[in-house]
């Protein structure tokens, strides 16, 4: 009998086949990914996180309106870009872990933790699990606000971007963030930021979410703005009478008039069948 | 193996692109960094800070990939807290070094990580180790660190001497890290610097616009070149070979 026994970890035997098709010109299946912009800000009571909402594959829009604010805890939040399966898995995975990490400490959760747990992940993988993710949160320690690599390096920052509209959005809060904003200001700059990646990077698009953090309070702005309302459809395409000049006119009769005429035996003389 | 090929990054994996350094003095050790984190061409981080907390006394400056030398600091800075606790003592500067020597070392195939790591203990005082990208272990009276300290190289050999004193470390720091920043392109932001003695830790802040300069070139299409300059007048156009007063 076969041995059943398979080792445990990644399974690679397939990698010579696929770069052997891949070299007859037969790609690999392509992972959804977010070609996004994702931004978080500080401000005077907390935390402000952007994103767009479109997810793309290569050149097409998967969806307009994805959600990549993801819920990490109560208290804390986080954007994903790259893979998109790997953002919402991974985030999933931390928050659950969050959450039996609460309840076994009794204590409510800190940002840092969650960043801590994510980083560790990622670098076990290596660059494998495709997330970039901007990560924030208020706690007891105070607000956080945390970038972290796909490879599982992290930045503390007051201002971070990431994605591929993160240069547009950088661009924004490099010339208007300043320390101490109100909450207006910070979402008014955020919504800035999240608009020039929109507008500016082809991988970004659609409609902007945004997500308000304080030490009491979470507020999730679904579609704060929305750009790129599409108009109603007409579906009317006549054109107007006179759209098109003319010199002439011939008006032709085209109901075709035929005559009969009935040829041979007149009428009652029945086929001989016999 | 062949050579160290320092280009092993993955594609996309944030880089320190770095100059750092350490040296030692009488009662302490001057540690410090330039602020440059980088994917590619962007800079993904420009006020970064590359000296790392390890234990009381002891930091690390590190260079490299950031998430190889993030998850390395992260077990070391671990690895000490255990020590101290079961030894109840405070660990050497040469045995965290150590540690990280080993993880460098046995995990050479994977990591691109050149660390500094400097410090004060009660055994020997102040001291500095440089662990480069094979994994060795170097005890130094100074070291320098990251792509930009193949520039400034010949600049600490002819500037160094024996005996300086906390101050004059300083700004032998500063001014290498300087010339390190306008020479290479993935150094640059700020300087930050730490002063480790045996009562505590200081740390120092140099801002990009206030940086010391140097010979920075001058016109000279359409310009008559001009008389010699007056000795000792201090400034750009003479080039200070010695360390700021």
């Amino acid at each position: 009998m076969a041995s059943v026994y398979s080792p445990p970890g990644f399974n690679f035997s397939n990698e010579i086949r696929n770069n052997f098709l891949l070299e007859k010109g037969l790609p690999l299946p392509k992972a959804t990914s977010t070609g996004t912009t994702i931004v978080g800000c500080l401000f005077k009571d907390g935390i402000v996180l952007g994103a767009d909402t479109r997810a793309t594959e290569g050149p097409i829009v998967a969806d307009k309106n994805c959600e990549k604010i993801h819920y990490i805890t109560e208290n804390i939040r986080c954007c994903g870009a790259g893979t998109a399966a790997d953002t919402e898995f991974t985030t999933a995975l931390i928050s659950s872990n969050m959450e039996l990490h609460a309840l076994s400490t009794g204590r409510k959760p800190r940002v840092v933790t969650a960043m801590t747990m994510l980083k560790q992940m990622l670098y076990r993988y290596q660059g494998h699990v495709g997330a970039a993710l901007v990560l924030g949160g208020v706690d007891a320690t105070g607000p956080h606000l945390f970038t972290i690599h796909p490879h599982g390096s992290t930045d503390k920052l007051p201002y971070v971007t990431m994605g591929s509209g993160s240069l547009a959005a950088m661009a924004v809060f490099e010339s208007g963030w300043r320390a101490d904003m109100s909450r207006d200001e910070a979402l008014n700059l955020v919504k800035a930021a999240i608009s020039a990646g929109i507008f500016n990077d082809l991988g970004s698009g659609s409609n902007v979410d945004a997500c308000i953090i304080t030490a009491t309070h979470t507020e999730l702005l679904r579609n704060v703005e929305m750009p790129n309302q599409r108009v109603e459809k007409e579906r009317k395409y006549a054109f107007r009478r006179g759209t098109t000049a003319w010199k002439n006119q011939t008006v032709r009769d085209l109901i075709v008039k035929e005559e009969l005429t009935t040829v041979g035996a007149g009428p009652g003389e029945a086929m001989d069948t016999t | 193996m062949d050579h160290v090929d320092i280009n092993r990054l993955k594609t996309g994996e944030v880089n320190l692109g770095t100059s750092i350094m350490a040296v030692q003095f009488e009662g302490g050790v001057v540690i410090g960094a330039d602020s440059r984190t980088t994917t590619g061409s962007y800079i993904a981080n420009r006020v970064t800070d590359k000296l790392t907390y390890v234990h009381d006394r002891i930091y690390c400056c590190r260079s490299g990939s950031a998430a190889d030398t993030q998850a390395v600091a992260d077990i070391v800075h671990y690895a000490l807290q255990m020590y101290s606790q079961t030894a109840g003592e405070p660990p050497t500067v040469h045995h965290a070094a150590s540690v990280f020597q080993k993880l460098c070392y046995e995990n050479k195939d994977q990591l691109t990580a050149g660390i500094i790591v400097a410090g004060w203990d009660k055994e020997v005082g102040p001291s500095v180790y440089n662990i480069p990208l094979g994994g060795g272990l170097f005890r130094q009276p100074w070291a320098i660190g990251g792509s930009g300290s193949t520039y400034v190289y010949g600049y600490c050999d002819a500037t160094y001497r024996d005996g300086w004193g906390r101050d004059e470390c300083i700004n032998f720091v500063k001014n290498t890290l300087a010339l390190a920043m306008s020479r290479d392109g993935s150094s640059g932001g700020v300087i930050r610097m730490c002063v480790i003695t045996e009562e505590k830790v200081e740390r120092l802040f140099v801002p990009g616009d206030e940086l010391p300069r140097f010979w920075e070139g001058r016109e000279v299409l359409g310009e008559a070149v001009p008389k010699k300059q007056p000795v000792g007048e201090a400034g750009i156009g003479l080039v200070p070979m010695a360390v700021e007063a």
